[in-house]
């Protein structure tokens, strides 16, 4: 039976925030992708899907300026990110957040700690201030009673979830997740992405997710582009569900229908 | 957008346009009369009320909220925007006000009621109770134990070392012998440019500082006595420890806490290995042969700088080499190197046990290096005690 199509998707006329023209990665000489270009509109939730190994980590890692592009550009808000530096840049950081694929929460520090880097960093509210909305940011993934915790004292979800509070701790309009169900059992898995969908409609964020996961892809995605390792680039654009039932590529229908390939 | 209460109740401001207003404070009017004949709010905003807004606003707003008189009243009609900081300041704003606090000029169903009822659902999860403290005899208690507690389990992995030493002893083709010749690698060979730099360095300092109060008493002419038998018997073996203990006892430990963090002990434990024998012997029994030909390169390197020291003071080497020879016995060098070997022995199970007990998390392998470090040069001076005191009863 096809999935419903998540609540509360943006229309066609909806603004875009971000654009990818003509993006290419490489490294030592060696292609990861080319010729990808897309774009992200305000309030939705866009995922970038493929098997492993063909470079949607790379894309996120490039969509936000940590790896330079070798081909091409990506506009955030209509900023070029590459080009971007001093108070510019640091500007527009303050507007994405990142959930890592690890959660990448500092081990030094507690949960509430590890949320109130970026409120310490980007503004001047006064250190209660600081406290309560790490507090309200845990409470908001269903982390509010292990504030005090270690990254060390918690769980593989509860790690994720963390990184996400620390994304929204500045309440940025575009978040980036990294493979956020990876590792997880379902139940966990399928409690992230109702959080992702309640964050999307509630708050009117725009996610860009990457992720391989089949399920929540269809429970979360708005739209997605998917990439292929052997094509080295782009093979499908579009509603996942809509994929699922009437794409004619042989990748494509395999992704989706978990085929192994001949 | 401002807080508006200067110490007197006070109506909300007349509202401005958001885009007139820039989302920037600025100070309200007084307006005179309140509306409707009820107590006109205490507080009012208008604008954004955002994370740079509240950072401003905070301090003065919280002052406003403790003196205005109850029930509190917090009008919100001219706010065009609200993040989660500017919920926070309503809800502490609120909090402080007591349960008759009124929030007026928000509509139910707007966006601004949303942020702010998220806001209040994600604050009411209760909070874990704070970690029980135990008074300071309790925590002395608590951190003697912990202290024998490691005591024991590294008296557990002596134990465990000198079994798992025994068994290779009897079946040495046991013992991983590519390992063994990495290790020596790492220890050895790589340290000897750091240990001869280090080691000419050491002498060429000992004979010019040796040369200040000998020439005093015109004595100069033995500074190679002083500094052959002091590096031969002491520095030299001490000084290469120190540098094995900072270079390769830290290494040992950060690499077998990434395995022990990573649950490779546990892997190996599972499929029927002893970590001890596999991982722990060739870095052991690396460290302790390792030992002795460093400490012979740091004290020869030091005797190089100190012939250096005496040809600058017009002293030729023959003349250098025969007071050596005078005073230096082979003695004195096999017992430095007989110490040598004793304390890699101890630089390389002080390592090696720091990296196994390592505990969790990425601070974990931090905190096992500084230990084998800290432990290791600690080890080495009570070793290095503990011969002194022998060799002296053995008249050695």
């Amino acid at each position: 039976m096809p999935e419903e199509a998540p609540e509360g998707a943006p229309g066609a006329e909806a603004e875009v925030v971000v654009t990818v023209t003509d993006l290419a990665a490489r490294f030592g000489g060696r292609t990861i992708f080319q010729h990808v270009s897309f774009e992200v509109r305000r309030g939705e939730v866009f995922v970038i899907l493929g098997g492993s190994g063909c470079g949607k980590s790379t894309l996120l890692k490039h969509m936000i300026g940590l790896y330079p592009p070798a081909e091409g550009r990506v506009e955030i808000m209509g900023e070029h990110v590459a080009a971007l530096a001093g108070a510019a840049r640091r500007a527009l950081l303050r507007r994405i957040g990142v959930m890592w694929q690890s959660g990448a929460l500092f081990g030094s520090l507690t949960l509430a700690e590890n949320v109130g880097v970026p409120l310490e960093e980007h503004t001047a509210l006064p250190a209660e201030a600081r406290a309560l909305v790490a507090r309200a940011k845990l409470g908001l993934v269903g982390l509010g009673d292990a504030a005090e915790r270690l990254p060390a004292e918690i769980s593989g979800g509860m790690a994720k979830r963390a990184g996400i509070a620390r994304a929204m701790a500045l309440d940025p309009p575009i978040l980036f997740l990294d493979e956020p169900s990876a590792g997880l059992d379902p139940i966990t898995s399928a409690g992230l992405d109702r959080l992702i969908r309640q964050l999307a409609r509630e708050l009117g964020t725009t996610f860009v997710v990457v992720t391989h996961e089949l399920q929540s892809i269809l429970a979360i995605g708005d739209r997605c582009i998917m990439l292929d390792k052997e094509a080295k680039g782009m093979i499908a654009e579009g509603d996942p569900r809509q994929l699922r039932e009437t794409s004619e590529n042989p990748v494509v229908r395999a992704f989706f229908r978990r085929e192994a390939m001949e | 957008m401002t807080a508006v209460a200067d110490g007197r109740v006070e109506a909300p401001p007349p509202r401005p346009s958001p885009a007139g207003r820039g989302g920037r404070p600025r100070p309200t009017p007084p307006a005179g009369e309140g509306r409707g004949g009820t107590a006109p709010p205490a507080l009012a905003f208008s604008g954004a009320l955002d994370a740079a807004a509240v950072a401003r606003l905070w301090p003065d707003s919280m002052r406003r909220a403790a003196e205005a008189p109850r029930p509190l009243a917090i009008d919100l009609s001219g706010v065009t925007a609200l993040d989660t900081a500017g919920a926070v300041m309503l809800l502490r704003l609120e909090h402080l006000g007591g349960a008759d606090t009124r929030i007026e000029g928000l509509a139910p169903d707007s966006a601004l009621a949303a942020v702010l009822d998220r806001t209040r659902r994600a604050l009411a999860t209760p909070s874990a109770p704070p970690p029980r403290r135990l008074p300071w005899l309790g925590q002395l208690g608590g951190a003697t134990l912990a202290r024998g507690r490691d005591a024991l389990g590294s008296f557990a992995f002596l134990g465990e070392a000198v079994i798992a030493g025994a068994g290779v002893t009897l079946r040495p083709r046991r013992l991983r012998l590519l390992e063994l010749f990495r290790h020596l690698d790492e220890a050895g060979l790589r340290a000897f440019p750091l240990t001869l730099l280090l080691g000419v360095l050491f002498g060429l300092i000992l004979a010019f500082q040796s040369s200040i109060p000998m020439r005093q008493f015109g004595a100069e002419v033995f500074i190679p006595n002083l500094v052959g038998i002091s590096l031969l018997r002491e520095l030299g073996p001490l000084m290469a420890a120190v540098v094995l203990a900072g270079r390769t006892g830290s290494a040992y430990a950060a690499e077998l806490g990434t395995m022990t963090v990573n649950e490779e002990i546990d892997a190996l434990r599972i499929m029927g290995i002893d970590p001890v024998a596999w991982l722990v012997l060739p870095r052991v029994l690396a460290a302790m042969l390792v030992m002795p030909v460093l400490a012979l390169v740091m004290s020869l390197a030091g005797l190089a700088g100190m012939a250096g020291v005496m040809g600058s003071l017009g002293f030729p080497l023959v003349a250098v080499l025969n007071q050596l020879q005078g005073a230096v016995g082979l003695g004195d060098m096999m017992g430095g190197l007989f110490k040598a070997a004793m304390f890699g022995l101890a630089i390389g199970l002080v390592g090696c046990r720091s990296g196994l007990g390592a505990g969790r998390g990425p601070r974990a392998v931090g905190d096992a290096a500084t230990a084998a470090v800290v432990g290791g040069i600690v080890g080495i001076v009570v070793l290095d005690g503990i011969f002194a005191v022998l060799f002296f009863r053995l008249g050695w």
